[in-house]
């Protein structure tokens, strides 16, 4: 038998390419134009450049950071203004906030300080011509360098010659005993709400989070037989997956909370608070034109057949949907980005089929720019009374182009003001930046999906084609006080990434989630009430002790919206009792659910609670399931039982 | 003459700010940059780009050269740098982030043998942990000695030899799962 290793060795030799010709050429001439420009450089004044390149850095860093509210929604712009700060002040390393993705973080760190350091060195060249990714790697090894020289208590001096603008800082990771994780995808993620006490804290806010996303990856993960990343696990979203019968608003009203209070599954001693939001399903007839924008990441990282194929399947199935009227367009991006389909009318189905088919995956991924461009589309597309969205594709790989997500978040923003919101579709495992998905849809006011199967598709794209195309209801909050009297601890289920500072319920500017046409969202909250054995804080001797005022409400829930358009909130609000609502399948389901979340977040407040008395739960609330979605979840919580053991 | 200069040689004169030495060096090794980039992808794309990436920050970083060793354990060194670096920047993750087991392999290989040899040869390298994928790619290439390989990973030459032995248990096991089939 010939040595397993000769064979590879012959296989990759025959296999391995040769480097594009004409690519050799350009980066040749690349590298010799930066070694011209770095050379001309090398003559000024270095030293007076340092100080003022990291002087300016410093102060950018912090602003950034006053600039930022905490809401979770940020935590990739947070984490990219902290590694700033720690580069720069690494005294202050304790303060700054675990980042939650340090691959953000390698990307725009260097890349911010690079476009200082292009002018803080005089250079009069509009900087490379290069793609990003190149820009990246000529000058990263100037703020480095810097930092070693600047500050030598710090640096320990004895980096790698060879390291030098490569890769991270060793230091860095070092200082944060950080493991950096080499290949993962990117979650957005958050520590689990912590059990509060009502007397130190009574008041819980946060927006709602109508993303999805998180359980299509952990389905995914659990048929590929695996359990998913803790990480990857938010409860809410995957309670908000399934659609839930609650009771329907009444007249006007865009949607209607309803409470119900029960005890808690997983422990004797707590109840649950459960607040369920049902939003109007308007009449389909009655709806505006759409005018839709596909933007499709046609990478080469897309031609997976859980990608584009699938992609192309799944909007078939919605362009079946559509009106005459609605309008659509298609721009890919993919190296550079271009239309494929001029605005076109519904009623010209071939039209965008034949558009749809052509499509095909190469390149690298030029993001940002195709972004720009479907906005642009989009623009041109809307009119009075219509409904406008960028509907984007991808599996997350924004490696070029995906330069600023600062600034990418504001350009999002920007044009979600003007009227046209942005969803995020995710498709294919591996390359999914999911923290990037959620940061670009929780801007453009969208919903972030994962599409894995096309009976997702069809979930996403045409059961809810009206809830998450036309948004009823804007900048949706929940604040909830609890009453001290009655309530010793509360804790809130999942919503980790969506939570709220207080203040910044009533502050109108703070954006939040938004409510589609029918979509329902569930929050719930373990509750222990004063005097229950569960209660885990016992009272501080010299703390004051709550009188009791007679008062048998648990607690009082305010909420927040905006009608679409306008400026102003309006405010709905009403006390909570024990006791209060009847505990439905919808309910008992939903529990299933956040118990499911928690053992897969391995919580630490379930009590023994485990995957049986999940699939009980589950299998006993499953209801009508029309779509077999909760059928589904209970196969899931079987296959993570077995995973488990 | 440059081309019979040393790379060393050369190296020192391109700190020293000889454009021309510069460019020397660069056509002398530009193919190996691409080729171990891609070994170690497994991604032709992804090696260009990374190859772009280290031709763009070559200048400033050769002036952290030093003599001390080869001028080619230096540079394998800044590909393997480049390469990890990419694959925190893109956040990606196990199958993907390894490249190995992308579809563009499979079309290059038209005949039906080389077809399957190819995907052996994916499914091998996505079943190896990385720093074994990364100590493969380097000792595939020519003339590199187990020390050097080592130097340019920053272990030593007996961690390179186990490793090497690791692979080999490992494919060897990956053949009789296989055979078992």
């Amino acid at each position: 038998m010939t040595d397993d290793l000769e064979q590879l060795k012959k296989v990759m030799d025959v296999s391995t390419p040769g480097p594009d010709a004409s690519r050799r050429a350009a980066n040749m001439k690349l590298a010799q134009k930066n070694f011209a420009a770095l050379q001309a450089s090398s003559a000024l004044d270095r030293p007076n450049v340092r100080r003022g390149l990291l002087a300016r850095v410093t102060k950018g860093a912090k602003s950034m950071l006053n600039a930022l509210s905490h809401r979770g929604l940020l935590t990739a712009t947070t984490a990219v203004a902290a590694v700033a700060l720690v580069v720069i002040l690494p005294q202050t390393r304790d303060y700054v906030p675990k980042p939650t993705s340090w691959k953000q973080v390698q990307s725009d760190v260097p890349q911010n300080v690079v476009a200082e350091a292009e002018d803080a060195l005089g250079n009069s060249e509009p900087g490379f011509e290069a793609p990003v990714l190149a820009e990246l790697a000529a000058p990263l090894s100037e703020p480095r360098n810097q930092r070693a020289t600047d500050q030598k208590s710090v640096v320990d001096g004895n980096a790698l010659t060879a390291d030098e603008g490569g890769s991270t800082p060793p230091e860095l990771s070092r200082l944060h005993g950080l493991s950096l994780e080499r290949d993962t995808e990117a979650f957005a993620t958050a520590e689990t709400n912590p059990l509060k006490i009502t007397a130190d804290d009574p008041v819980s806010t946060f927006s709602i989070d109508v993303d999805t996303a998180s359980y299509s990856i952990v389905r995914s993960s659990l048929l590929n037989g695996k359990l998913p990343p803790r990480d990857a696990v938010r409860i809410e979203e995957m309670i908000n997956y399934f659609p839930y019968a609650y009771p329907l608003p009444d007249g006007q009203a865009p949607f209607r909370p309803s409470i119900t209070v029960s005890p808690t599954p997983w422990n004797d001693g707590t109840q649950l608070v459960h607040v369920a939001i049902q939003g109007t399903t308007p009449v389909v007839e009655e709806r505006p034109p759409l005018n839709l924008v596909f933007l499709i990441d046609t990478s080469g990282s897309m031609q997976d057949a859980n990608k584009l194929p699938l992609l192309k399947k799944s909007f078939r199935l919605m362009l079946a949907e559509l009106r005459p009227e609605d309008q659509v367009s298609i721009v890919t991006y993919a190296g550079s980005a271009g239309q494929v389909l001029e605005p076109t009318f519904a009623s010209d189905q071939g039209k965008i089929l034949a558009a749809l088919q052509r499509l095909e995956a190469g390149g690298s991924t030029a993001g940002q720019a195709g972004l720009q461009q479907a906005y642009e589309v989009a623009e041109t597309m809307s009119a009075e009374g219509e409904v406008t969205r960028v509907l984007l594709a991808t599996d997350g790989d924004f490696n070029v182009g995906m330069a600023d997500p600062e600034a990418l978040r504001d350009f999002i923003a920007r044009k979600r003001d003007s009227g046209t919101y942005l969803s995020v579709l995710g498709f294919g495992r591996g390359n999914l930046d999911d923290e990037v998905m959620q940061t670009l849809a929780q801007n453009g006011n969208g919903q972030a999906s994962y599409i894995d199967t096309l009976s997702e598709a069809r979930k996403i794209l045409v059961d809810q084609l009206t809830g998450a195309l036309f948004p009823i209801a804007n900048d949706v909050k929940i604040q909830v006080e609890f009453n001290p009297a009655q309530i010793a601890e509360y804790r809130l289920i999942g919503y980790e990434t969506r939570s709220l500072r207080r203040e910044d319920f009533a502050n109108d500017k703070v954006d939040a989630g938004d409510i589609g046409a029918g979509h329902s969202v569930t929050a719930i909250y373990e509750v222990t009430p004063v005097g229950s054995e569960a209660i885990r804080n016992q009272p501080l001797r010299y703390a004051d002790s709550v009188v009791s005022d007679a008062s048998e409400e648990i607690g009082y829930l305010k909420l927040r919206f905006k009608a679409p358009g306008s400026e102003e909130s309006q405010l709905i609000q009403e006390p909570i009792f024990s006791g209060q609502g009847d505990v439905t399948e919808d309910i008992g389901f939903s529990y299933a659910i956040a118990g499911f979340g928690q053992l897969l977040r391995r919580g630490e407040y379930l009590n023994g609670w485990s995957y049986d008395e999940a699939i009980a739960l589950a299998s006993t609330s499953r209801g009508d399931d029309t779509f077999g979605y909760r059928s589904e979840a209970v196969t899931l919580m079987r296959l993570a039982q077995s995973l488990e053991r | 003459m440059r081309m019979e200069t040393s790379d060393e040689d050369l190296a020192q004169a391109a700190i020293e700010g000889d454009a021309e030495a510069f460019a020397a060096l660069l056509e002398r090794h530009y193919d190996r940059i691409f080729r171990l980039a891609y070994r170690l992808t497994g991604r032709e794309e992804q090696a260009e780009d990374i190859t772009q990436d280290i031709c763009a920050g070559l200048p400033s970083k050769i002036a952290g050269f030093q003599a001390r060793s080869k001028f080619t354990t230096w540079l394998y060194r800044v590909v393997v740098n480049a390469v990890e670096d990419t694959r925190r920047r893109q956040a990606t993750r196990s199958r993907a982030a390894l490249g190995w087991g992308d579809v563009e392999q499979m079309r290059r290989a038209e005949a039906a043998e080389v077809a399957e040899a190819v995907e052996w040869l994916q499914t091998a390298m996505r079943l190896l942990p990385l720093d074994l994928q990364e100590t493969l790619a380097l000792t595939l290439e020519d003339e590199m000695t187990h020390a050097q390989a080592g130097e340019v990973l920053g272990v030593s030459e007996g961690t390179v030899s186990w490793r090497l032995a690791e692979i080999r248990k490992r494919l060897r096991a990956m053949r009789q799962e296989e055979l078992a089939q």
